[in-house]
């Protein structure tokens, strides 16, 4: 069976089912298991230096492009079409929103990485993991920008529409969702290739504190008194009704 | 079963119902997260224990286990209560202690044996082909192999070893060393026996047994007031906290209670609730200042002008104007007031001299046992001379009379105070007293208007004596002209008026300290007045703060002063509390034979430590202060001109203060010439030293022969703590990078010693090896060869005691020892087992030659009414009289093991005791082979066992009287014999009262009252020292067997300080203009006060102390003077003088009295700490900038209670009068980059 094993085929049909398996299993299990790990260890108490600039460009950056990728790949084609968006526009709002985030995400990350690697007390006390992740978001964020190069050639947004036809046909349980991509320009393979890894990768990373933001107290705004009792009954007391006044003798 | 999976029923409402309108919820949400706090509070057994540490706390502490791991700690609250109207002793602890679980387990914890790697590296190497003790002299006799591994004390490189091969390498240079250079070679610095005695004596017993030297720390830590000795002939004995209660008046004197004695501070705050009145003095704002109903903020360093002021007026206003009755019967009996004092002509002037004595008069009065140590006063009975009972002349040589009845040769007495009425006195003369106040310097207050001799108007009357007619006064009468009190007797230099500038007066002390005259006599009139009606009721509590200033004795004396005065000395509620770092010993008596092998060997080798670092690190090469600037204008005739290592020198020679090394040659090499020349010991090293054949090492300290080889550096952190000049430690006895940054003599054209040998250079790496056995990794253990894991205080059996309370409290192993460590018993048991396992064949039975000072509370005490150097040829060389004595000890090198688990033969055959008297002690030694058992063989076959520490603490408890009733009995009953009087009652009924170690286990026990102390356990009152003096006429262990005012020791009276008078600070003269840079303006005051975010004087690594203060070294500067050199709070300063430099943060308060700066003690460089720009090495840390300098007055000896004690008497490393200039740090430099850690990393990683 291996004689006609295509790499293409493992890549993108096996590997995204493969990564998100991962990602959902690999989460519950330190969740689970390792709550206290659970967080963005963040080094800035041991060096302030080169980590504020840093972190504020990268992150900005790369929120911006997380959800540039969420919506450019999980908006379905017909919600483009009844919107009426040319497909040529949306492309050009990612390059010109993208490209830009990108630049900003890959300069902090370019300081924070070579902060990481310098700065003898953060490299000190960075894990193998800690490093590995760093770098493997700077590689893909070198990629994703050198894709614009190909973008640029055919701005009529037909490669787009491959990718989101790809992702969508991926959450979708479309066995041949593999083929959509097989044809398009290396950089973009290696583009998403690399994403499976860090998606693999994320729930042994810093990165799980991205999910962090679900764990916070938003509810706590919408709070109903000032006073909760966290109670070990299963159903409510009987109500009771007002004391009945007794008439003075 | 799953945090998240539980968790997915969205579909359900948690909503149970509301109440309170609304405003409160009730819900079912998970309440699995609250398993996490209760894990982490759930555990399997609690233990009790304590902290180790040097401090008084001796707190009662439940250790928290869980699945074999400490999980915390908090308060015990189970001590024995105490009676009716006095408050319990809980709760005791605080925050310092209760964050010490947090070391068991974390990252600084020492878990391996570890060896610098570079020693390993050649070690190994050489251990393939040769024996441990070749292999070590192989190895120092290579000077390059040598200083591979010695220059890089301090900067990493340590490697990992086994125990097997850590304690073969030490106990090869122990043995080597004994062998080569003697065995007074080996060092072994450990301080505060009470805070774990058993880890203290594992370490000493170890070295005595192989004769090694143990240090002193009291004296070291400057903690020990030599005023307390003059006065008393005691160490320091101290109110328990609770009798803070019974007092009526509170004085604090820089003692900052709520913050430094916080178990104890409960007392203060009832005692306040109470109605306890209370004053409290200090220069900063500090916690203690809001206790205070007037807080008196004198000037830092003045505090002996603010303490003659409050003496002028009590004398005022309760002895001269009117004469309060129960003050002047106290002083009678318990003070030398009545004593006689020569006048003595100087130059056509006459000067206070020495007491008078039984032997100046014809006929000796009849005295014909040590006359010469019986003073005399004026009897009003008998209309004569009296030798009144009680003086040191009694204490020696006859029983009976040692004690404190108003009696002379068997006839009642009342001895006059005072020739100032017309009918007593004979004449009125002139007396000359030294006045110091002209000498300050820089921003200390000088006093122009005053000479610095003033001759005062003295009753006196004429004595015939030996040498013809002569004056004598009484010390109260000149007692009260050094306060400046005028009597009517007309002369200079006295007044009757408050308001006149008269050395003296408040408002001369107003000039001086800063605090306003009228509050000055308000608060003197007060302590008096509650002290006259309450019969001493008045009390002051002390820190440290006074007794580090060079002229601590000042400050003290003049304090002891006024409580003596008003009588508080030895009443309940009343008197002197100090309270530093000394942690009373309790079971004393039965500790000693354990920690210094008295069970086998007797002397041990004792040594005060200020002078030894003072030598050995070469802090004498760059002495700034000249003995003409402290020497007293009514100084006699004499050879005063020489430094100060040459007193130390002269007071070793003539048996004052020990020496380490003792003589140039190795003494088992000594011992073999003797016998093979047929001579005695001791009459062949007199006649060698006579004829210079012998030297003793201390005449040349920086000769390879007289280095100190091995150092033990155990419960402490030497370097990083109490190592005053810390970097000439680095410099010289290390050999590694220093900040020194001043010039020697040599090098600066300084006078140079004319007693010590002058080499032009300098050595550099003293140390052979330095050990260092903690649980934490302490700048001392980063600087040593060797670190040993030892066990924490929550993983060992020890005991521990306090002078703050009088319970006895165990220290248990909670769990077993973390990673690799041992207990300090176990340690020194497997170094001794490892020394007798390597020796046989090098060093067999030896006979060593220990030379032993004059002894306090030994008859040889009274060896030396007059000073007499021997070399000078002023005398015989009299061993044990003139010099010290030279005692052969028989030591068996090939059975130390043996002899360190086992209780040895010598204290069958002399018994057991202290402080003066003794007992037979046959009784305790067969209850302990009951006990522990006996070895069945070795060289110790049939000797009780002390193989465990749990034994060893049965050893102690069973030959303490304060711990085993029948001992105490014994010990009441040898005392009798001395005073004549009855005093068994103390102990009525303890016979059968033993305690044992796990009767401390069950709950801390109070001890039982003992002879060797001068309180007294008892359920009236609690205990307070003096009180046996006072209420049994017990005599103080003085000359004149009183509270001694009055010192009349020729050097005493040199160095102007026969009474007390204010002295300023001296001047080091640090700041040079080649160390000051431009532009940095700001000089300082340096102050080491005690923290509140360290443990005590020694941790200041622990995360939870850090999280809670800065996170890293801090200073202290007011406000104004943060603002003139543009610090603001916060910034990184540097702090440098001539001998040193450190950085830390700036903490700018307004609290802090501008002209100081206060550093807390002890903030090591192991965390947070940059480089300095000034030496370009990592930080320093508070004792960079300071250097110790030495006392002369405090080298005396064979002169009653001036005679030596371990931790009793001698020079005191003091460290306040240090002047620094403060700048804001311009780059902040960490010293992280590669190449300042990578090269000695990589070189151990091979």
């Amino acid at each position: 069976m291996f004689s006609n094993f295509d790499i293409d085929f493992f890549i993108f049909g096996i590997m995204p089912y493969a990564a998100l398996t991962i990602l959902v299993i690999g989460s519950i299990a330190r969740y689970d298991r390792d709550q206290y790990t659970w967080k963005s260890s963040s080094s800035q108490l041991l060096r302030r230096k080169q980590l504020i600039l840093g972190s504020i460009m990268f992150h900005i950056g790369i929120i911006t492009i997380f959800f540039g990728h969420l919506v450019g790949l999980f908006t379905p084609v017909w919600v483009l079409d009844a919107l009426a968006v040319p497909y040529w526009l949306k492309q050009w709002m990612a390059v010109i929103i993208g490209g830009p985030a990108g630049i900003i995400a890959l300069a902090g990350g370019t300081l924070l990485l070579h902060r990481r690697l310098t700065d003898p007390r953060i490299r000190a006390t960075s894990s193998w993991s800690d490093i590995t992740i760093m770098v493997l978001i700077w590689l893909q964020l070198v990629i994703g920008l050198l894709t614009i190069t190909q973008t640029l050639q055919h701005m009529d947004g037909s490669e787009m529409v491959r990718f989101m036809n790809w992702s969508q046909s991926i959450v979708t349980w479309n066995v041949n969702a593999w083929t959509t991509v097989v044809d398009v320009h290396w950089l973009y393979k290696l583009h998403i290739f690399l994403g499976l890894i860090i998606t693999a990768f994320f729930p042994f990373t810093r990165l799980v504190h991205m999910i962090s933001g679900f764990a916070a107290p938003f509810r706590y705004l919408l709070r109903p008194g000032f006073q909760i009792v966290r109670s070990r009954r299963d159903r409510a007391l009987p109500k009771r009704s007002a004391p009945k006044s007794t008439p003075a003798e | 079963m799953s945090h998240l999976l539980d968790r997915l029923n969205f579909l359900e409402s948690k909503d149970l119902e509301t109440f309170s309108d609304g405003f409160g919820k009730a819900t079912r949400e998970s309440r699995d997260w609250e398993d996490t706090y209760r894990n982490r509070w759930r555990h399997d057994k609690v233990v009790r224990s304590t902290h180790g540490v040097n401090c008084t706390g001796s707190c009662s502490w439940k250790i928290y286990v869980k699945s074999g791991i400490v999980t915390w700690e908090t308060q015990q609250t189970d001590y024995p209560r105490t009676r009716a109207d006095l408050p319990n002793h809980e709760p005791r602890g605080c925050a310092r202690g209760a964050s010490y679980s947090w070391y068991l387990y974390s990252a600084n914890r020492v878990k391996n044996p570890l060896v610098r790697g570079r020693l390993m590296k050649v070690w190994r190497k050489m251990r393939e082909t040769m024996d441990p003790i070749a292999a070590w002299t192989k190895l120092q006799a290579d000077p390059i192999l040598r200083a591979s591994y010695v220059e890089t004390r301090g900067k990493g490189g340590f490697v990992r070893a086994t125990w097997d091969e850590a304690t073969e390498i030490t106990a090869a240079a122990n043995a080597y060393t004994a062998k080569t250079y003697g065995p007074d070679r080996v060092f072994g610095f450990s301080p505060i026996p009470a805070m774990s005695m058993v880890s203290y004596a594992a370490g000493s017993r170890y070295l005595s047994l192989m004769g090694g030297v143990c240090m002193s720390f009291y004296d070291w830590y400057c903690d020990l007031p030599p005023a307390s000795p003059m006065t008393w002939g005691e160490q320091t004995d101290v109110p328990e906290s609770a009798d803070w209660y019974n007092s009526g008046y509170l004085l604090l004197w820089g003692s900052n209670v709520p913050q430094t004695r916080t178990p104890d501070a409960h007392f203060y705050t009832e005692a306040r609730y109470k109605g306890t009145k209370s004053a409290v003095i200090c220069p900063d704002y500090s916690e203690a200042a809001k206790f205070g109903d007037v807080w008196l903020n004198a000037k830092q360093g003045t505090d002996a002008a603010l303490a003659m002021a409050f003496g002028h007026v009590i004398l005022r206003e309760f002895h001269l104007d009117r004469q309060a009755e129960y003050f002047e019967e106290y002083t009678r009996k318990y003070s030398d007031f009545p004593m006689l004092v020569k006048l003595e002509k100087q130059n056509g002037k006459l000067v206070p001299g020495r007491f008078l004595r039984a032997d100046d008069l014809d006929g000796k009065l009849g005295e014909n046992n040590n006359p010469e140590w019986k003073t005399i006063a004026y009897d009003e009975i008998s209309k004569g001379l009296v030798a009144p009972n009680g003086s040191v002349g009694y204490r020696w040589g006859e029983d009976g009379e040692w004690n404190l009845e108003e009696k002379a040769n068997a006839a009642e007495t009342r001895l006059k105070m005072s020739f100032v009425l017309e009918e007593d006195h004979d004449d009125v003369v002139g007396v000359d007293f030294p006045y110091f106040g002209g000498e300050a310097y820089g921003q200390f207050q000088t006093d122009a208007d005053h000479p610095d001799v003033l001759t005062r108007n003295i009753p006196v009357k004429k004595v015939k004596t030996t040498e013809g007619e002569i004056r004598v006064a009484t010390v109260f009468d000149l007692f009260c002209a050094n306060y400046g009190l005028d009597r009517g007797l007309g002369g200079d230099w006295v007044t009757s008026d408050y308001a006149d500038e008269m050395p003296g007066t408040p408002a001369w002390a107003e000039k001086i300290t800063g605090v306003p005259a009228d509050k000055i006599a308000h608060v003197a009139r007060e302590f008096a007045d509650n002290a006259e009606k309450t019969k001493g009721k008045s009390m002051i509590i002390i820190g440290a703060a006074m007794n580090h200033w060079f002229h601590m004795d000042m400050n003290y004396r003049g304090v002891i002063n006024m409580l003596v005065m008003c009588g508080c000395v030895g009443q309940s509620g009343g008197g002197w509390a100090h309270y530093v770092g000394q942690e009373k010993l309790r079971p004393q008596t039965g500790w000693q034979p354990l920690a210094f092998a008295l069970d086998w060997n007797r002397p041990p080798r004792h040594m005060n430590s200020t002078s030894a670092w003072y030598a050995h690190t070469d802090q004498w090469r760059y002495e700034t202060l000249k003995a003409d600037e402290i020497l007293s204008p009514t100084a006699p005739e004499g050879d005063w001109d020489i430094s100060l290592i040459d007193y130390n020198i002269r007071a070793e020679r003539m048996g004052w203060l020990p020496s380490a090394p003792q003589l140039k040659t190795n003494p088992l090499q000594v011992a073999k010439d003797a016998k093979a020349a047929g001579k005695e010991i001791p009459a062949y090293v007199v006649e060698n030293l006579k004829s210079g054949d012998l030297e003793m090492a201390c005449e040349d300290p920086d000769d390879p022969a007289n280095w100190p080889r091995n150092l033990f550096v155990w419960r402490s952190n030497l370097l990083g703590s109490s190592g005053k000049g810390h970097e000439y430690f680095l410099k010289h006895l290390l050999g590694t990078d220093h900040g020194v940054m001043g010039k020697d003599l040599g090098e600066d054209g300084g006078q140079l010693p004319k007693e010590a040998k002058w080499h032009p250079d300098a050595p550099r790496g003293k140390l052979d090896l330095l050990v260092t056995i903690d649980f934490r990794m302490s700048t001392t253990a980063v600087y040593s060869d060797i670190v040993l894991p030892t066990a924490s205080w929550y993983e060992k059996d020890d005991m521990n005691t306090s002078d703050m309370h009088p319970f006895i409290h165990p220290l248990q192993a909670a769990v077993d020892p973390a990673y690799e460590s041992k207990s300090d018993w176990e340690i020194f048991k497997s170094l001794a087992k490892k020394f007798q396992e390597i020796t046989p064949g090098y060093l067999e039975k030896e006979t060593d030659i220990v030379a032993l000072p004059i002894l306090h509370d030994t008859p040889a005490e009274i060896a030396q009414d007059q000073v007499k150097d021997w070399k000078k040829g002023e005398c015989d060389l009299i061993p044990g009289k003139t010099a010290p004595a030279y005692v052969a000890v028989e030591r068996d090198y090939t059975a130390i093991y043996d002899r360190f688990t086992a209780l040895g033969p010598l204290l069958d055959k002399l018994g057991n005791g202290g402080k003066g008297i003794g007992w037979n002690t046959e009784e305790e030694i067969d209850n302990l082979g009951a006990l522990n058992g006996v070895q069945l063989d070795g060289a110790a076959a049939g000797r009780p066992k002390i193989e465990s520490a749990i034994d060893a603490c049965e050893v102690i408890l069973m030959l303490a009287p304060e711990t085993n009733g029948n001992v105490a009995v014994k010990a009441w009953e040898a005392l009798e014999k001395a005073t004549g009087r009855e005093h068994a009652h103390l102990a009525e009924g303890e016979h059968g009262n033993k305690i044992r170690f796990h009767d401390i286990a069950a709950q801390p026990r109070k001890i039982i009252s003992s002879p060797t102390w001068s309180g007294i356990e008892s359920d009236k009152v609690s205990y307070n020292a003096g009180y046996t003096n006072v209420h049994e006429l017990i005599p103080w262990r003085t000359l004149t067997g009183r509270q001694q005012l009055y010192q009349d020791h020729l050097w005493m009276l040199a160095f102007g300080e026969g009474f007390m008078s204010y002295r300023p600070p001296v001047d080091l003269k640090t700041i040079t203009k080649e160390v000051q840079d431009d532009g940095d303006n700001l000089v300082l005051n340096f102050i080491t006060p005690h923290q509140k975010w360290g443990i005590h004087s020694t941790y200041t690594d622990n995360l939870l102390m850090l999280t809670l203060n800065r996170g890293g070294p801090v200073v202290w500067i007011s406000e104004v003077d943060a603002k003139s050199a543009g610090i603001v709070d916060n910034d990184w300063i540097e702090v440098y003088n001539t001998n040193g430099a450190l950085t830390a943060r700036a903490v700018v308060s307004q609290r802090i009295k501008e002209g100081t700066t206060f550093m807390y003690h002890a903030q090591e460089k192991i965390v947070n700490t940059p480089g300095s720009e000034k030496t370009g090495h990592r930080g320093g840390i508070h004792n960079s900038v300071t250097r110790a300098v030495l006392k002369p007055t405090h080298m005396i000896g064979g002169y009653a209670q001036q005679s030596y004690g371990f931790n009793y008497y001698g020079t005191v490393g003091s460290n306040r009068d240090e002047f620094v200039v403060v700048r804001k740090m311009k780059k902040v430099d960490w010293l992280d980059r590669e190449e300042s850690w990578k090269a000695p990393a990589e070189e151990a990683a091979q």
